[in-house]
């Protein structure tokens, strides 16, 4: 394996471990704060079709993400109403966002089939991603650097701040962090909004960076994996970076899978292996009892005030 | 004036059953108003989709063939929801269903025949039960979340699909295509006279009878339901909550694998990559517009089949693109959970000021 495979191979990983940090990320706060969406597939096509759309109408892909993660936050507005003002259940919820976002973002994929964007390329000019390895750090998508900037900044905000302190209350306590004033609905809300502009950027990272063009069903079930990203994080932001990398890892051996010398076995085993070891991580943090430990006391539960 | 909620003492049987059927028809309110404002004919459009099939009698056999894998899928998925499982890997089930009982098929060769076509159904329960048993074990031994665990096998099942009709098992004179080779005759189900419709739809016309019977009648179907609602009753009246989660994976698993093998040898009775076709997850939408009722299930069945059917036919008469439908069936699962806050709560108009 030479120093050019293996930088390649790097720069590989980064791009397949974009848009699941960034939607785990978004995931994480909204439990934090005591939803469980699982409609991140949804959202995350959202941003796909969102971003992909408003980049062709204004040539400007900076609009363009803003343009993802209006649109999966709107998204995720959907589900928020029908859970914080209706208290319907969150996991069905979560699944008819899910069914939702393909249908929706293929309806308004239609005129937008087909066509093509210039890349969402390189933060920093060509000149200095030269040298391969140079490259490795100064090679990539902006979104990229966003979402390793969100990792910390994230952390920080629910660690240090007032305000990640109530929300992550509202999330293990919402009936006393309603009593003593907060309003959990707004909060929750705010969560769930954040989430669904992650996920939605996370998604125009494949309409935006990896193609760059809109395809039905892009995403091809990578919101599923964030969604097992939080669990296997156990809810810690630092766990969720190495995690998103771990399967990154695993994605990128698909594609490393014949030049690496592994064709003895069919390429859709490889395909396959994230999925498999998605379960197998799962059990094993499950397994350990440690997982539920740090998970928001209030997490998939409707608030029902009394008052 | 203000809108209160006040909790019902039991859930209303009146807007459990009048509140499907509202929520269907504000979807086509809904889709006439948003195709208008689209440019396209809305009323048009939404007639195609939701009445045309019903009318249409020669599309009543394409109803009725849809509708069957639907409703099989649901019921068991029903099961499984009754006691708070949460199985959304049916999809993955129905894939490997299908899978075992073209292997049964293979392994017979051109042997045909009814006790060939009833093993290679009954292979197909078991393949899908089995599917359905491994997120079952890892929630009940390792505490395991069923939902993440039974989607990742779908996708899993995916992956197999696409390995085994593109290599082991591809049809040596398919022109390299990943299909199977078709199924010999004696080796299909039944059909009516010369419609499409197999012995799968009168499966499905008779399980939802069998499944209200076993669901309102049994001490099984008392159990789901106590441990659904009420895991600490449950538990003290005995009732053991691995033991139902095991047996509503199993159930809602094996329903899944035998809509599968219905669906394979019934109708299309070769296998390729377009088996995937997402009726795993559509019937998570008939589950609970049917109420997760064996006989709402069955009601509910035919009404997303018809959309289906519909959407196909709205496709080449106004031009909408396929994937409508999706987002007709989604809005329907949307109102009917928000409509849920009617059966257990009653709404007053209350004077006075915001409080």
């Amino acid at each position: 394996m030479s120093a050019e495979f293996i930088i390649l191979a790097i720069i590989t990983i980064v791009g397949l471990t974009t848009p699941i940090l960034l939607a785990g990320i978004g995931e994480l706060v909204v439990e934090k704060a005591g939803v469980l969406n699982l409609g991140v597939e949804g959202m995350m096509l959202m941003g796909a079709i969102s971003g992909f759309a408003v980049t062709v109408m204004t040539f400007n892909p900076w609009v363009g993400i803003l343009g993802a993660a209006a649109g999966g936050a709107a998204a995720s507005m959907l589900f928020a109403v029908f859970v914080l003002q209706l208290n319907s259940n969150q996991v069905a919820t979560g699944l008819a966002l899910t069914i939702f976002g393909p249908g929706l973002s293929s309806l308004l994929g239609v005129g937008f089939t087909g066509r093509i964007v210039m890349p969402f390329g390189s933060l920093f000019p060509a000149s200095l991603a030269k040298d391969p390895i140079w490259q490795l750090f100064f090679g990539y998508s902006p979104i990229v650097y966003f979402a390793l900037i969100m990792v910390p900044l994230t952390a920080w905000f629910l660690k240090s701040t007032r305000a990640g302190l109530i929300l992550r209350a509202v999330g293990e306590n919402d009936l006393s962090a309603h009593s003593i004033g907060y309003s959990v609905r707004k909060v929750r809300y705010g969560a769930i909004a954040f989430g669904g502009a992650m996920a939605g950027i996370g998604g125009a990272y494949f309409s935006m960076v990896i193609t760059p063009m809109w395809a039905e069903e892009m995403t091809a079930g990578r919101g599923w994996i964030a969604l097992a990203l939080v669990v296997f994080a156990g809810w810690r932001m630092g766990r969720l970076l190495i995690g998103a990398y771990f399967f990154g890892i695993l994605m990128a051996l698909e594609l490393y899978a014949k030049a690496a010398g592994f064709s003895f076995l069919p390429s859709q085993f490889w395909a396959a292996m994230p999925y498999v070891m998605t379960v197998v991580a799962l059990t094993f943090i499950s397994a350990r009892g440690t997982a539920g430990s740090n998970a928001p006391a209030c997490l998939g539960k409707p608030f029902l005030p009394s008052t | 004036m203000r809108i209160k909620l006040e909790k019902r003492r039991e859930p209303s049987m009146a807007m459990l059953v009048v509140t499907p059927v509202v929520s269907v028809l504000v979807t086509m309110l809904i889709g006439i108003v948003v195709f208008d404002l689209l440019g396209i004919d809305g009323f048009k459009a939404v007639t195609d989709i939701f009445i045309t099939p019903l009318i249409t009698s020669y599309k009543w056999q394409d109803v009725a063939v849809k509708a069957a894998p639907l409703i099989i899928i649901a019921l068991g998925l029903s099961v499984a929801n009754r006691a708070q499982v949460w199985n959304i890997g049916a999809e993955g089930q129905y894939i490997v269903g299908a899978l075992c009982a073209t292997g049964v098929g293979l392994a017979f060769g051109t042997m045909g025949g009814p006790v060939v076509v009833t093993l290679m159904v009954a292979a197909g329960v078991i393949g899908g039960a089995a599917w359905a048993a491994v997120p079952a074990g890892l929630r009940t031994r390792f505490s395991v979340n069923e939902i993440l665990s039974s989607l990742m096998l779908t996708y899993v099942a995916g992956h197999a699909l696409s390995y085994l009709v593109g290599g082991p098992w591809k049809d040596p004179e398919g022109r390299n295509f990943p299909v199977t080779a078709p199924l010999v005759d004696s080796q299909t189900l039944p059909v009516l006279g010369t419609s499409t419709v197999h012995l799968g739809v009168l499966v499905a016309v008779i399980l939802p009878f069998v499944f209200w019977y076993l669901m309102s009648r049994s001490v099984f179907g008392f159990q789901v339901r106590v441990v659904g609602s009420a895991p600490n009753a449950a538990r003290h009246g005995g009732f053991d909550g691995k033991q139902t989660i095991w047996l509503a994976m199993i159930i809602s698993g094996g329903m899944a694998g035998l809509a599968g093998a219905l669906e394979f040898t019934g109708v299309l009775h070769k296998m390729d990559l377009g088996f995937a076709s997402g009726y795993g997850f559509t019937a998570i939408i008939v589950c609970f517009l049917g109420r997760l009722n064996p006989i709402g299930c069955l009601i509910a069945g035919i009404v997303l089949a018809v959309t289906y059917v519909g959407g196909q036919m709205a496709q080449t008469s106004v031009k909408i693109p396929s994937s409508t439908a999706g987002i007709f069936q989604a809005m329907m699962l949307f109102l009917i959970l928000a409509s849920d806050i009617l059966v257990r709560y009653r709404i007053k108009l209350v004077k006075g000021a915001v409080a």
